[in-house]
């Protein structure tokens, strides 16, 4: 009986569970999608192709996903949520969507026909297929949520190990410049600082890091000062290596854990952030679809019953994203929890 | 005790300085001030303006003095109760502050009336038996209601509340007057975002509360449970929450932002808002400095209340 279990071995699936596959598939599903929508516009002709890779790797990350969450069904639902919304981000060229942006009748309601087309979530009030804005505004909100959020975790990361390691004069300056940043309520934060580079993706990307990086360079500091005095630093120290070395070798290996938890929950603050910025008029431009925009947009038209529908899609699929990711952090941290 | 207000308060006044530095170095560029140039002198005006007489006008509005020179001046007048004008609203940013600040405290007070009673006592509530039914139904709501973000509560609400069934008014512009009807959409939208977070620190606090020594004691020596609850338990298991909802000010004064241009309340948010988009920089300075000053006040607040309420720290 135990014999057959022995010789299959690990299985395909268990051979890319491991961290170094792991990091290859989402590399695979990460890069063209940054690329298709930061630099997309540059690309004429080919910018549908370099998304293709991504599909099926979006597809394989979230069966290992639920392998490794199938224990806790919170974070199975929280990955499919998330992941439902990165597979239509990857896969929108592909779809048969109407085009986002082009007005073809307004004020249609949902699930209705007009000029022989059957609209699933209607038009909204330039006439434009509320479906595809819904899908295709989700790349914007998902590549610069995830790319601010990994931006301000590098500078928090790299500032919280500079500081709980070295200690001294360092940790006493960075501590209080963090302190003066975390003093400013983070939507004033945002403001000012979008006020003063202007609104464009790439400014909320600062504007998040500067929010952000503080409280991630608090928590990277924490954990440092406890990691700090383990053996394996004190082996690196007498071995004689650069504290550099050491940060990012052995200190920084050692915090991801706890930092995970974090960055799933910070991951859904962003794109509240995003959302919420877009909605204020500070965030990303007009005309193409997301969905800060579309209820911004929709706000200040759409202000009937029979017409709520165009606020409401643009607001359930921004909640829905976010609850992914927070069941997703709780999942994780009732994993680490029981390890 | 003494020695730890002191501490702070450098702390404070340091950080204050510092951020009060930042804002001003922000908007001390040479856009900044051609674009304030078109305020005052209207944007015709400025085009036709030559270098020369451009020049002129910076050293009479003392625009051309170096830099610490103007930093001083800046942080003296607003020290003397001048915080400068607003060119969108065409009134001194002083008053104008004070209205839409009184505005948003109307607003605050209701929602931390409604929100403190609600987190506190859910959060008892779920920490008195940690894993019972009740615990985990009140944890997943309040995980529920903490992730769904301010904008679509919002929407959930209007479009609900206002919209379909017609009860409350879907904007809170007070365009007649106070009216508390028009209060409703904002503060239930608010707290609904917020409670969630309160509620879960309240109930880890308490949970902890519950495991330790000398309630183990007091039950086994048969105390009412009741009793053991409100008595012995609340005293310490309240003392985290505390510091938490004076720092949910701070919170606040960020999330009041959305809320009120959503719901078109003339408040802090709105006016700091709309001061950002015109751009009214003397108002958006005078909001930051307000906002940081209520952050760090807070903070303060909270740690010395904690220290205060904690009798292991004031008598250590």
């Amino acid at each position: 009986m135990a014999v057959t279990e022995i010789d299959a071995g690990p299985s395909v699936l268990d051979r890319l569970s491991r961290p170094k596959p792991l990091i290859a598939l989402a590399l695979l599903m990460w890069v063209p999608l940054t690329a298709y929508v930061m630099f997309g516009g540059r690309m004429d002709g080919y910018a549908d192709t370099v998304l293709l890779p991504a599909v099926p790797a979006t597809v394989l990350l979230y069966v290992l996903g639920v392998r490794a969450f199938r224990e806790s069904w919170v974070a199975v639902i929280g990955l499919s949520l998330v992941f439902f919304w990165l597979l239509a981000a990857v896969s929108a060229p592909y779809l048969p969507l109407l085009d986002p942006n082009k007005p073809i009748a307004p004020f249609v309601t949902p699930f209705s026909e007009k000029r022989d087309v059957f609209f699933w979530l209607g038009t909204d009030f330039k006439g434009r297929d509320m479906l595809s804005r819904v899908i295709w505004g989700c790349q914007r909100v998902i590549v610069w949520g995830v790319s601010a959020t990994m931006v301000a975790y590098v500078v928090g990361a790299l500032f919280g190990l500079i500081s709980g390691y070295l200690s001294g004069w360092w940790d006493e300056v960075i501590s209080f410049f963090a302190n003066v940043l975390l003093s400013f309520p983070v939507m004033v934060l945002f403001i000012v600082i979008l006020n003063y580079l202007g609104p464009s993706g790439f400014n909320i990307v600062v504007a998040v890091t500067f929010a952000s990086a503080p409280a991630i360079m608090r928590i990277v500091r924490g954990l440092a000062l406890d990691i700090k005095t383990r053996d394996y630093v004190f082996a690196a120290q007498t071995r004689g290596e650069h504290p550099l070395y050491i940060m990012i070798f052995e200190l920084l290996p050692n915090v991801r854990g706890p930092i995970i938890v974090d960055a799933c929950l910070r991951l859904g603050y962003t794109t509240v952030a995003i959302t919420t910025l877009t909605f204020l008029g500070l965030g990303l431009q007009p005309p193409d679809p997301d969905w800060g925009l579309m209820i911004r947009e929709s706000a200040k038209t759409a202000m009937l019953w029979k017409f709520s529908y165009m606020l409401l899609v643009p607001a359930l699929a921004v909640s829905s994203l976010i609850l992914g990711f927070n069941l997703m952090a709780d999942g994780l941290r009732e994993m680490s929890l029981r390890d | 005790m003494l020695k730890l207000i002191l501490r702070r308060l450098v702390q404070m006044f340091l950080i204050m300085a510092v951020a009060s530095l930042l804002l001003f170095a922000i908007f001390d560029t040479p856009d900044f001030k051609k674009r304030l140039a078109v305020q005052e002198l209207g944007g015709f005006a400025v085009s036709a303006l030559s270098e020369d007489s451009y020049q002129a006008w910076l050293s009479e509005r003392g625009l051309d003095a170096p830099f610490y020179i103007r930093y001083t001046n800046w942080i003296g007048s607003i020290l003397q109760g001048d915080l400068g004008f607003s060119y969108e609203k065409n009134r001194e940013v002083g008053p104008l502050l004070l209205d839409r600040l009184a505005n948003t405290g109307i607003l605050a007070f209701f929602v931390f009336a409604l929100m403190i009673p609600l987190s506190l006592v859910l959060g008892v509530l779920a920490g008195m038996k940690e894993g019972s039914v009740q615990d985990r139904t009140i944890s997943f709501i309040s995980v529920f209601t903490t992730s769904i973000p301010e904008i679509a509560t919002a929407i959930l609400l209007t479009v609900v509340l206002s919209l379909g069934l017609g009860w409350l008014p879907a904007k809170s512009a007070m365009i007649r007057g106070f009216e508390f009807q028009q209060l409703i959409l904002p503060v239930l939208t608010l707290v609904i975002y917020d409670f969630g977070y309160v509620a879960r620190m309240t109930r880890a606090s308490m949970a902890e509360v519950m495991t330790s020594q000398y309630i183990r004691t007091a039950i086994l020596k048969g105390i009412p449970y009741r009793r053991v609850v409100m008595r012995h338990a609340l005293r310490n298991a309240l003392i985290a929450p505390f510091t938490l909802i004076v720092l949910q000010l701070n919170w606040l004064l960020s999330g009041v932002v959305v809320v009120e241009v959503f719901f078109e309340y003339d408040g802090f948010g709105k006016l700091l808002l709309e001061a950002a988009l015109f751009p009214d920089v003397e108002v958006v300075q005078a909001c930051t400095l307000v906002a940081v000053a209520v952050a760090v006040v807070s903070q303060i607040i909270s740690d010395i209340g904690y220290t205060f309420l904690n009798p292991r720290i004031r008598f250590a």
